[in-house]
This record gives C-alpha cells, structure tokens and sequence, in this order.
C-alpha cells in the first residue's frame, strides 16, 4: 500500500539557492511524523512543496500514490492536505469566524461548518469567546490556535503544520501539543516541524533529522530521541 | 515571547480594507440602514464642512469683484452647488472603487481604469443610440431604458477588465511593481485609440452624442424650491444618485456579506494563504476586476448620459479624479472610496460655483485646487483619510 505522503528525491531552489537537496519521506495514515532541524534546514520549504507554495525543480510528491508535484496550492488543498503556515498567516481583517469560514471554502452546507465550528471552539474554547474579534487582534497564542482550527475546517486528511510552537509562552505550548495529539487521535494524519525537538519527538512515532536541505537521519521517535548526535545537537545537551 | 511573534506578523504595513469595526445587527441595518446611514453622515458633514469654508472665505474677502457681495452669492449658489456636489461625487465615489479593489487584491494601481470608465460610457451611448436609430426610444420605459444601458455598459467594462488583467497584468504579476503600471499606461493608451478608430469606421466621427434630445424625461430640468430659492435640477443628476446609491449597496452586500465577497477580503489580506485555503486566487482577482470594471463601465454611462457628448479622450480626467479621490479616502478602503468621492465631487461643485467671482479665477481653474489635494495627501497622509495604517514592525 502506498504511503498517505510520500516526496521521492525532491529538490527545491529559491532563486540559485538550493534549499531542498534530495529529500526522501514517508508519512503513513494516522501517523504523527516530525521533522527537526535548525535554522535553515529545509523544513518550512519541505512544507511548502508538499502543499504547492513552492515548486520543486527535480523530484516528485505522491498523495497516496497520486502524483502532485505541480499542481496549485488551491488544488493540492482541495486533496486533503491542510496546511499550517509558519507565522499563523492568520486573516488580519477578517474576524476569527470569517477565518474559520474561510477554512471550510469548500464546505457548502451550513450545518456541516457550523458543526466543525463547534469542534473548534470545543478544542480551543477561548476562540469562541473571541468570535467576533478580528483576526489581527488576537494574541500570538489565540492566533495560533486561529490557525490550526483553520486548518482543520477543511476536514484535511493530513495536516502539515508548521512551528505550532514559535514564540508561545511554554505552558501554552504543553496545550498545543496536547492538541496536536488529539487531532491525530481523532484520524488526522500529522506532519509536524519543530524547532522544539523534544516535545516535537515525544508525542511522534517517526522523525527526519533534516540537516542543510538532506535527510540525515531518519528513525523511530524514540529512537531518535536518545540519538548521541540528536540530543547534542537539537536537544542542547552534552 | 508573545511580542516576538506579533512583530513577525506579515500583515504589518498592509493598508487597512475596513477600518470600520464589523458592523453586527440585522440584515437590514448591516446592508441597507448603515450603509444609507454612512453616505448621509458624509454628504451631510463634507457639505457642511465646505459651507462653513466658503463663508469663512466670504468674510473674510467680502467683495473679491467690484459690485459683487461673495457671501450673497454663495446664498444664491448653495443649494445647486450641494445638489451637483452630491451627483458628480457618487460618480467619483464608483470610479474610485474600481482603484480601490484592484489595489486591495493586487496592491497595484490600474492606470487603465479610466479607459474602462471610457469604454462604458461608449458602449452607453452604442445601445441608446441603437435604441434611436430603431425609433424605438419613445417607446421604451424610461427607467427599463436607464437600467438597460447602465448594464449593458457594467457588463461591457467588466469583462474588458477581466480581458485587461489577464492579458497585460497576470504574466507580469511577479515582475517587478512598476512594470505593470507601465503596462497599464500603455493599455490606456491602446483602448483609447481603439475606441477612436473604431468609432471613426463605424460613424466617421469620434465625439458622440447621446440621443437624448426628444426625451423629456432626460432633458427637462425639474424645480426644486429650497429655502425660498428654485434650483432647476437635472433628471440626469437624480439618475446619477440613484444609480450611484444602487450600485453601492450591491457592492457592500457582495463584499460583506457573501461568500465570495469573503473570498475576495481573504485574497486581498494574504493571497498565499488564501490559496491554502483552496480558494482560487486566480478567479477572486478576475472576480474583482470584474466588479470594479462594471463599477466603471456604469459610472462612464450616467456621466455620458449628463454629458450629453463624450469622445474618446472622455475618461482621462475623471479618471485621474476618481483616482485621487481613491487616494483621499485611503486606496485600498472601500469606504474611503465613497468618502474621497463625494469630498472630491463636493469641492469641485462649490469651486465651479464660487471661482467665477474671482478676478482672473474661473471653474476653468478648480482642477488646480483638486491635484492639489492629490500632492499634498500623498505628502503628508500617504494612507488617506481612512487608511489607517498598520505600523510597520520588522
């Protein structure tokens, strides 16, 4: 059986930078993958190959078997792969249940969004007290909650989020991660970057260790977590 | 921390859509009351803002001719000024909003906007003319005739603003933003000499003239008597009003209160995302070319049919007009929109009716005073009235 997502020796340029050199991965049903790596790893532009923001110059990325390599963002969406942007790109002037609606673009019954509305505000409570409030406004942890919410309006098959964690205060991050993982309970696929490895590797099955656009390791969660070079290098330990 | 993030927001520096709060309550009061609500509020202030001006300006040069009392005429001028004021603004205020959303989504001016402000007004003057020539225009209904041909003209317009951004601006998109503002000027330059030459094979002239002769209802002034003075009304201007104000309200319902309009806002606020989002960008920037050409294509017929004669160098002036009445309001708000056109049309109806008792001054001249504004709103409020801008934080 083909995995749910899979890229086969992708390469990705940013003008004559050459961001992805060759990236192999596998995320299979229901699974939560991770992917960790510094600065300038590769993985927010591994993201946004797999969801069409950029194009890959060499290789290909398989959606079940299926290939998309190519085709527009609004397309490979329309597939089932919600993505998560990095920095929340929440709608600044639209308020929090514009931007809910605006995730379930493609729903066209009314029950069926009000109903994944409710889900949201069930997982994120504090989004329904701020409903009307436009997006801009809200604090970077509402915001991030905003956006995954977002994400899952479209009822994606695999969520590919990234950073979920940047610049939230640490006991708000223990709360994303708690969601993250009953997202993935509740049968969406995960494929999680993070620059925070160890929550990142914990709440895992898989991990890639990406390193200057290359996989350099790649294992069981964890497995990786007790990797010499892992908890040097990403877990800041001696 | 928390801060750290907000100041990686990628919308800062972004110009403000809406700056309104959302407005919330009823159907009714959302997309028909407030709106209505809204214009009034600013008819009623610009006006009162320009009278108390004017008679600021009469005390203090009280005689600016010999045997001519300023403050005198203005009582005289005041209510035809207010009138012509409110009809010539809407104009402006509907040209405006062809800026105004294609600055939204594609953050560019479209130099060619006034060439699609032309077109309407041509195709305007195609259908009424074609409805004379069939001897047909005293049969029709004057209000089926009215609605016919300001559709005829949005339809018209929008799609050529459609054709427009498909041609010269979607293979330009990620070239740098001056190229297709250079494009657009060469598209103005190109419709206009194609109207021309076509106008020119098809009636061997190119100033038109709308048949309005033997219809009454057009041409006959209506009296109105305020305040002990009768101010002959032109039914065109009431058609201007009724049509601006029509229009207006469709755009508000569309923009906030549909999906698509939502679609729009989304697309205008972050178009990558908004691709994520399984929107089509591509057709939401069509969709909005679309609905600021229809916007234009029935401003350039009811300025036609008020004109009585147009050309095919028709739109330029206006258009520069609208676009600093755009500019005004704070490109990019819709709202502002209608605000800088009814400042604009405002100001020039009382310029047009005071600068004449001027020496040396005459309406001729009241275009110096609008470019004016245009220069010294980009210097000093290059948001607008109503932009307000986001600060921008690195």
């Amino acid at each position: 059986m083909a995995a749910l997502l899979e890229l086969k020796n992708v390469h990705t340029y940013y003008g004559h930078i050459h961001a992805l050199k060759g990236v192999d991965l596998e995320v299979n049903q229901g699974e939560i993958v991770t992917l960790i790596g510094s600065n300038g790893a590769g993985k927010s532009t591994t993201l946004r190959t797999i969801s069409g923001m950029t194009r890959p110059k060499q290789g290909s990325v398989y959606l079940e078997g299926r290939d998309i390599t190519g085709m527009k963002p609004n397309h490979i969406a329309a597939l089932g792969i919600g993505h998560v942007p990095e920095g929340r790109r929440i709608f600044p002037l639209l308020t929090v249940k514009e931007n809910l609606e605006i995730g379930a673009w493609n729903v066209q019954d009314r029950v069926e969004i009000n109903r994944r509305m409710e889900r949201a505000f069930e997982l994120f409570p504090r989004l329904r007290e701020r409903v009307e409030q436009k997006g801009g406004t809200l604090s970077g942890g509402e915001q991030q909650m905003l956006a995954i919410s977002r994400a899952l309006m479209s009822a994606p098959r695999v969520i590919l989020l990234d950073e979920p964690s940047m610049g939230l205060a640490p006991v708000l991050v223990e709360g994303i991660f708690e969601i993250i993982k009953r997202i993935n309970a509740d049968g969406t696929t995960v494929l999680l970057v993070e620059q925070n490895a160890h929550m990142a590797l914990e709440i895992a099955q898989r991990g890639y260790v990406l390193q200057t656009g290359t996989v350099v390791l790649q294992d069981m969660a964890d497995i990786l977590i007790n990797d010499q070079m892992v908890r040097k290098v990403y877990l800041g330990e001696n | 921390m928390e801060r750290t993030t907000q100041a990686a927001n990628p919308f800062a520096g972004m110009v403000e859509w809406f700056s309104s709060p959302p407005v919330t309550g009823g159907w009714l009061y959302r997309f028909i009351i407030y709106p209505l609500l809204q214009m009034a509020v600013f008819i009623i202030g610009i006006a009162a803002f320009l009278t108390a001006a004017a008679y600021l300006i009469a005390f203090i040069i009280p005689n600016p001719r010999e045997n001519i009392v300023l403050a005198e005429q203005i009582n005289r001028q005041l209510p035809g000024m207010i009138i012509s004021g409110i009809s010539v603004g809407f104009v402006y205020s509907m040209i405006a909003l062809g800026y105004t959303l294609v600055y939204g989504v594609l953050k560019f001016i479209n130099f060619a906007h006034s060439e699609i402000f032309m077109v309407g007004s041509v195709v305007g003057f195609e259908i009424m003319q074609r409805i004379d020539e069939a001897g047909a225009s005293q049969q029709w209904n004057p209000v089926v005739m009215v609605v016919t041909i300001v559709l005829s003209s949005m339809l018209a317009s929008g799609l050529l603003a459609v054709l427009i951004e498909r041609v010269a601006y979607r293979p330009l998109r990620n070239a740098p933003r001056l190229v297709p503002l250079i494009s657009a000027i060469g598209v103005s330059f190109f419709l206009t000499d194609v109207v021309r030459a076509t106008e020119a094979m098809l009636r061997n002239d190119f100033n038109l003239r709308y048949p309005t002769n033997d219809l009454n209802w057009l041409t006959d002034a209506i009296p109105l008597v305020i305040g002990g003075i009768t101010v002959n009304i032109k039914p065109t201007s009431i058609i201007m009003v009724i049509g601006a104000v029509l229009t207006l309200l469709a755009l508000n319902y569309f923009v906030n209160g549909t999906k698509l309009g939502r679609g729009v806002r989304a697309v205008s606020q972050d178009q990558s995302t908004a691709g994520l989002m399984r929107i089509d960008v591509n057709f939401m920037i069509s969709l909005t070319f679309f609905i600021g050409g229809a916007f234009g294509g029935a401003a350039g017929a009811l300025f036609g049919m008020n004109a009585g004669t147009i050309t095919p160098y028709v739109g330029f002036i206006p258009g520069v007009k609208a676009f600093t009445a755009a500019v005004l309001g704070g490109i990019g708000n819709v709202t502002g929109s209608l605000l800088g056109g009814l400042t604009i049309g405002m100001l020039e109806a009382f310029l047009n009716g005071t600068l004449a008792y001027f020496p040396a001054l005459g309406q001729r001249y009241t275009d110096i005073f609008v470019f004016a504004i245009l220069i010294i709103v980009l210097i000093f409020r290059p948001g607008g009235l109503l932009g307000e801008r986001v600060d921008e934080k690195v």
